[in-house]
């Protein structure tokens, strides 16, 4: 446990001494959401109509885009295989790598919503439930996407390839976000579409820590 | 029963059992498809409402039961290779994939042109079509990630992880879809009412069925072949093969 709690420390500090890549998903989402009123008008009924489809879309895009950097030190400087001869136990080590990709790559995207609501002229009950799937929905990103990264640690190819393998199973999570978004726009409840997001979320928590640490064995061979 | 199954790890013996197999698919296969193709388009009679083009149907049913088919066997093989450590089913996995995506692409295509005359729109954002065209993507991904790998038995073993991620993915993906589509704009267009077939459509159908699947199963044996050939280039099995083959030739 205790050697968990250091690798988390560990894992935390060193992103924070990369500041500008930490800023990197960042920027990247900013520009996207701001080229959609350029790209599609500036009327604000399109572009609330649009909103929380393209917020998620760039969420996706932008988690992509850090994702790849998840194990990939780890594995060029050889500390991966340390940690998996260690003892520790991989999945809960992969469990806390993603959280920590998590919380330095995707948790200020969701901090910053409020000016994307602002953007795009969403409305207030729309803005908490596109923070509610947020919070809920990109969870599942990450740790979905862990699998494929760890697959793909190894090669030099990552980018397109990553692309290729993840966003088909990206689908589910942004089709129930946007409906739930959908729905408070019409003063509906949308707690029914947030309930199997959540189920989505417990369901790869559950099983996406053993993928992923398997993915991270077969790199490492 | 497991005795009877082990020998087929062993690459030369899955080599030969896909030999022995091939011309019995292939035969069979071809005369079914050409008889069901000419009693399809010749002899089975027109629909009522759709008239003669209702006969891609032949070629689109076949071909969308089958890409589902394909990506079963695909996670099978990689669930069975994965957890037995067994080198031939990683081998067969990687010979399914890129029949599968053929096979998805084709009624994807054959979709599209049935769809142009009935509902005048070569594609609808319908949910059988968005999550057909997701396994396409799917196919493909295992396909590029098995490619990316220098080392063929990591490569297998990494699309093998994929292929059983997109198959517990597969329904959730299924159903969202269809959720989303019906929640969106409701089943107008595409609640393609079913006349419950008559025997004279529903024959020729079976036959093409069992055609296309044969054939499917040919060239799955084939791929096989060539990836157990490609892998195990060096071994003295596939040499003494090779020269036969040179000595019968010449």
């Amino acid at each position: 446990m205790s050697g968990l709690i250091a690798l988390f420390k560990r894992d935390l500090s060193v992103a924070f001494q990369q500041r500008s890549e930490l800023m990197q998903p960042i920027l990247f989402f900013v520009l996207v959401v701001s080229l959609f009123p350029l790209g599609v008008g500036p009327e604000s009924a399109i572009l609330q109509k649009m909103g929380p489809g393209v917020i998620w879309v760039a969420a996706i895009l932008s988690s992509l885009l850090g994702m790849e950097r998840l194990f990939k030190d780890d594995f060029q400087d050889g500390s991966l295989e340390q940690i998996i001869l260690s003892g520790m136990s991989l999945p809960a080590v992969a469990l806390i790598k993603v959280l920590v990709h998590w919380l330095t790559s995707i948790f200020p995207l969701i901090l910053l919503s409020p000016l994307w609501a602002l953007f795009l002229y969403l409305s207030e009950p729309m803005y908490w439930a596109l923070v509610w799937t947020l919070l809920l929905g990109t969870p599942i990103l990450s740790l979905i996407g862990a699998i494929a990264v760890g697959l793909t640690v190894g090669l030099n190819k990552g980018g397109v390839l990553l692309a290729l393998l993840l966003l088909p199973m990206f689908i589910p999570v942004l089709i129930f976000a946007t409906a739930a978004v959908e729905s408070a726009s019409l003063d509906l409840a949308y707690n029914g579409q947030l309930a199997i997001i959540g189920a989505m979320f417990l369901f790869s928590l559950a099983l996406a820590p053993f993928a992923i640490a398997y993915a991270l064995r077969v790199s490492q061979t | 029963m497991w005795k009877w199954l082990h020998p087929y790890a062993k690459t030369e013996r899955a080599y030969q059992l896909c030999q022995r197999l091939l011309p019995w698919f292939t035969l069979s296969g071809l005369v079914l498809i050409v008889v069901g193709a000419i009693w399809a388009l010749a002899f089975s009679p027109a629909d009522y409402q759709q008239g003669d083009s209702y006969r891609i149907f032949h070629i689109h049913v076949p071909s969308a039961i089958l890409s589902k088919s394909l990506y079963m066997g695909m996670a099978s093989a990689a669930f069975v290779g994965l957890v037995w450590q067994i080198k031939t089913s990683f081998m067969s996995m990687v010979a399914f994939a890129p029949v599968g995506a053929a096979i998805t692409f084709i009624s994807l295509i054959t979709g599209a042109a049935w769809g142009k005359p009935m509902w005048g729109t070569w594609w609808e954002w319908d949910a059988r079509m968005t999550s057909q065209l997701v396994l396409l993507f799917l196919f493909l991904g295992v396909m590029a990630l098995y490619k990316a790998f220098d080392d063929k038995e990591q490569g297998s073993k990494a699309a093998a992880v994929m292929a059983i991620v997109g198959i517990i993915n597969l329904p959730i993906i299924h159903y969202s879809v269809e959720w989303w589509n019906t929640l969106h704009q409701g089943a107008t267009l595409l609640k393609l009412e079913k006349p419950s077939m008559p025997v004279e459509m529903l024959l020729p159908f079976l036959v093409s069925l069992f055609g296309w699947s044969f054939c499917c199963v040919s060239i799955v044996l084939l791929r096989i072949q060539n990836e157990i050939i490609s892998r195990e280039l060096k071994r003295p099995w596939v040499i003494a093969l090779a020269n036969q083959q040179v000595k019968n030739s010449s």
